[in-house]
């Protein structure tokens, strides 16, 4: 049974439909990609498991299930209460708070006391040991890449059983987002899942086992990251791979007229 | 030299009692963004509860009632009324306070009529001497509760996981929400707080040598605004400071009035915001503000 099992998710805003019957699979102890254009929706998709879009002017539909519990009706605290701890695109750290402030606030929906966040934190300056030297800077002085990490910490520091990452490598310089990939790999095989979402589909696909790419709100294309990132069609739009040949072909076997509107609107 | 040493002592008093109301002011804004045109009432309520209760049951349980009952009117105000209009304009909200505060204002002054309450508290008329300064003791009263509570809140503000998840909401609502902690409760606890921040200022603006609880004890409050704004609307430490400018400045003003009799009567209640406006022109965003008063 997957850890986390989506089926026909929607969601808008207001009256604009940013996703549309959504099927995703998020198995245990695993690393599950979804790959998509800006717009795609993608940051929606992990605001509706989050449960925290209507904060955003959202609402959602379908049902969200966690080791068979529902989801969709839980307030946002009672999600991260359930072991789902979204990083948020932007990293969105509390810049005016210190380093070791942010990784307490993220300690505070979680179940346990302050025994369960000691042994967190040690945790987290162990993956992450220039949070323990800036501990008591403002986070807003950190660097792009020390946000991430501090924005990542944070999640962590509720001791999530699923992680909901949105698009870690954004804006980072090509060794410190191979870095960041690392501490995902690693943060996974510690035991905890991850829903990656990410425009790097280059990283994505080394990182995951599973990947699904969204366009304008949909599921196009999923299966094994490994597949998918052979296939003419990824390489072409996501892996910035030109072979025109190759190009020719995909456009011929799928369905060319649906691609074409989505590049349109994507 | 004496009288202006008592005049600066006493307007630390009451500018620490503006700083208690400007505080919660200040606590509102950050952990809801809304400016609360209600807190003027919020202190009447407090204050008025109090005031009919001492008799019965003595003045330091009417007290913690009067706090008390502050408390879950401002609970009550965000509960029924601010959580229904969350998600909507910041101005819109602020305007919801102003009904609020007509509605609130309205019944307790109604009930009031236009008797001047007792509170009962324990100071009366009695002075303190030290060194040929006098000063009433419900002064030195106001002074030291004002600086113990502000002290408490600074420091639970700071240390304590809940200022962590208030600082959170503060700064960033929707990423605090990400991380468990919930914002209904932040601004029903900021409500509270405020509300029995105030409760205890009232009990201060209404002690000797003012004559008592009354209609217009809702004006003195108003002086709060004055102090939040010029400390920062944002800023707790700002408050703080705003509030014992405007006292001080209050009080060197009505002390020193004959002096300044080219300005006119009455500089004393027009100080505060004289020295408002003039911060403002020189930083827009308060002394220790990071936002733009503005913004709303
Ligand atoms: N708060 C919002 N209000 C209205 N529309 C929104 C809001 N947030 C996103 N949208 C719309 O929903 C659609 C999906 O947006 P979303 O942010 O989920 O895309 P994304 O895949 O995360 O894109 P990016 O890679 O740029 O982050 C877009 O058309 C966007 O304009
Ligand atoms: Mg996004």
């Amino acid at each position: 049974m997957p850890t986390l099992e989506i089926r026909a998710l929607s969601a808008a805003y207001g009256p604009v439909r940013s996703l549309r019957d959504i099927d995703l699979d998020v198995p245990p102890g695993a690393i599950t990609a979804v790959l998509g254009g800006n717009g795609a929706g993608k940051t929606t998709l992990l605001r509706a498991l989050s449960r925290t879009l209507r904060f955003h002017g959202g609402t959602a539909t379908g049902t969200v299930r966690f080791d068979g519990h529902p989801l969709e009706r839980l307030r946002p605290d009672r999600i991260v209460a359930a072991g789902i701890v979204q990083v948020p695109e932007g990293r969105q750290v509390f810049a005016r708070m210190t380093v070791a402030d942010n990784l307490r606030a993220g300690a505070l929906g979680a179940p346990g006391g302050r025994r369960a966040a000691a042994e967190a934190l040690d945790r987290v300056h162990e993956l992450f040991p220039v949070l323990a030297r800036r501990a008591h800077q403002s986070a807003g002085l950190l660097s792009g890449g020390e946000q991430q990490m501090l924005a990542m910490g944070r999640a962590l520091m509720a001791r999530p059983r699923l992680l909901l990452l949105d698009e870690p490598s954004l804006g980072l310089a090509p060794l410190m987002a191979q870095r960041i990939a690392d501490t995902v790999r690693e943060i996974n095989a510690s035991g905890t899942s991850v829903l990656l979402v990410e425009q790097n589909a280059a990283i994505a696909l080394r990182l995951a086992t599973t990947a699904y790419v969204l366009e304008v709100g949909e599921v196009t294309l999923h299966g094994p990251a490994d597949e998918l990132a052979a296939s003419d069609e990824v390489r072409r739009r996501y892996l910035g791979v030109v072979d025109e040949a190759a190009a020719a072909d995909a456009d011929r076997a799928a369905g060319t007229a649906v691609r074409a509107l989505s590049r349109w609107s994507a | 030299m004496t009288t202006f040493i008592e005049l600066l002592l006493g307007g630390l008093s009451i500018g620490a009692v503006y700083a208690l109301i400007a505080l919660g002011f200040v606590v509102i804004f950050k952990a809801t963004e809304v400016v609360n045109f209600a807190h003027a009432s919020l202190l009447l309520a407090g204050g008025y509860v109090t005031a009919v209760l001492h008799d019965d049951i003595g003045f330091w349980p009417a007290l913690a009632a009067g706090i008390a009952g502050a408390a879950a009117v401002g609970s009550a105000v965000e509960f029924l009324v601010i959580r229904r209009y969350r998600g909507s304009d910041h101005s819109v909200l602020a305007i919801v306070t102003i009904g609020v505060d007509i509605l609130l204002t309205t019944e307790l002054t109604r009930r009031m009529g236009t008797e001047v309450f007792s509170l009962g508290d324990p100071w009366g008329d009695r002075v303190l001497t030290v060194g040929g300064v006098t000063l009433a003791q419900t002064r030195v009263a106001a002074f030291v509760a004002a600086a113990l509570l502000i002290t408490v809140f600074l420091l639970a503000f700071r240390f304590t996981s809940w200022g962590v998840s208030m600082r959170a909401a503060a700064e960033n609502p929707r990423t605090a929400a990400l991380m468990g902690i919930r914002l209904g409760r932040v601004s029903l606890a900021a409500w509270a707080i405020a509300g029995a921040l105030a409760a205890v200022a009232a009990l201060f603006l209404t002690v000797f040598p003012t004559p008592g609880l009354e209609r217009a004890t809702s004006l003195a409050a108003l002086k709060a605004f004055p102090a939040a704004i010029l400390g920062g609307l944002d800023s707790t430490t700002g408050a703080l400071a705003g509030g014992l400018i405007v006292g001080v400045t209050e009080s060197l003003a009505t002390g020193y009035q004959s002096d300044l009799s080219f300005l006119g009567r009455g500089i004393g209640d027009l100080a505060p915001y004289l020295v408002m406006v003039i911060v403002l022109l020189i930083r827009p965003a308060g002394l220790l503000g990071t936002k733009e008063p503005a913004r709303v």
